[in-house]
């Protein structure tokens, strides 16, 4: 687990988003205080990001893939339906997920979707120990 | 020509070796008891949820949320406590291909945690989505 000022961890996440995304806002804050963690860790963050990329890529699985497919062979710019908007941010973040990183809460839209307005903050920890 | 076949017979152990590891990685899923057994979980139940705690006292914020929006749409659901078992904590993630805790499965679909919950509940979706599943499967 971290448990430095340095910001490392912090400072790849953001590196990363920005290559991938290269994003319109990029909002990234460590909510790690707020659990039961050592003071200056970086395991808790939320991200807020909002990219081109994502246009027409939907939030959940497509459940109706039959359909999806039909339309993936007239409108080739619908394959962007199988991807998900939270999974390609985790598909990004991979490797902090998997080295200390355990909560990470997203919001990931298109320009079109972003309406400026503040997010709030996650909901308070509840004694998990930090798990 | 002694190393000319010294090198055939290297090629193939080398392809012998990695066509029994793609072997093993192909059944690695099925034959996995933890996997097979959140294969059942995550069907025991019209809305299944892995969470931190139990729904009267998740011991997480965003799984106390998840159990909120439930609530607030009425709707049944069963809940897992990953925190009393290890294997189904790691074994969950895996199973879903997605990192974080709480997950949520209507109909045996992996819908997602507490970000995409409160994104449903708020656009409406989720209202849907339920409806269907209540309509599909009556509530018993």
């Amino acid at each position: 687990m971290m448990s430095t000022a340095s910001k490392c961890v912090e400072n790849c996440i953001r590196a990363k988003l920005q290559k991938r995304f290269n994003p319109k806002v990029l909002q990234l804050v460590n909510e790690s205080y707020m659990h039961n963690v050592p003071k200056d860790s970086e395991t808790h963050f939320k991200v807020v990001i909002v990219s081109d990329e994502f246009e027409g890529m939907p939030l959940i699985k497509v459940l109706d893939l039959k359909n999806l497919f039909k339309r993936i062979a007239t409108e080739p710019d619908q394959k962007k339906q199988m991807l998900q908007r939270h999974r390609l941010v985790n598909t990004i973040l991979t490797d902090e997920l998997k080295s200390g990183v355990h909560a990470l809460s997203i919001v990931a839209k298109s320009p079109n979707q972003w309406k400026d307005e503040p997010v709030e903050s996650s909901p308070n920890c509840r004694g998990g120990f930090g798990k | 020509m002694t190393s000319i076949l010294r090198q055939m017979i290297n090629v193939n152990k080398t392809t012998r070796i990695s066509s029994m590891t793609y072997k093993q990685f192909l059944s690695t899923k099925a034959d996995d008891p933890i996997q097979s057994h959140i294969g059942k979980l995550v069907k025991g139940n019209k809305i299944v949820v892995f969470m931190k705690g139990v729904p009267q006292a998740p011991r997480c914020g965003f799984s106390n949320a998840v159990v909120d929006i439930l609530n607030i749409h009425k709707a049944k659901f069963e809940a897992h406590d990953v925190l009393i078992d290890e294997s189904l904590r790691n074994g969950i993630k895996e199973y879903s291909n997605w990192p974080t805790i709480p997950q949520v499965f209507i109909d045996g679909e992996f819908i997602g945690g507490c970000d995409i919950m409160l994104e449903l509940h708020r656009s409406g979706e989720l209202d849907k989505i339920l409806e269907k599943n209540t309509q599909e499967k009556p509530a018993a």
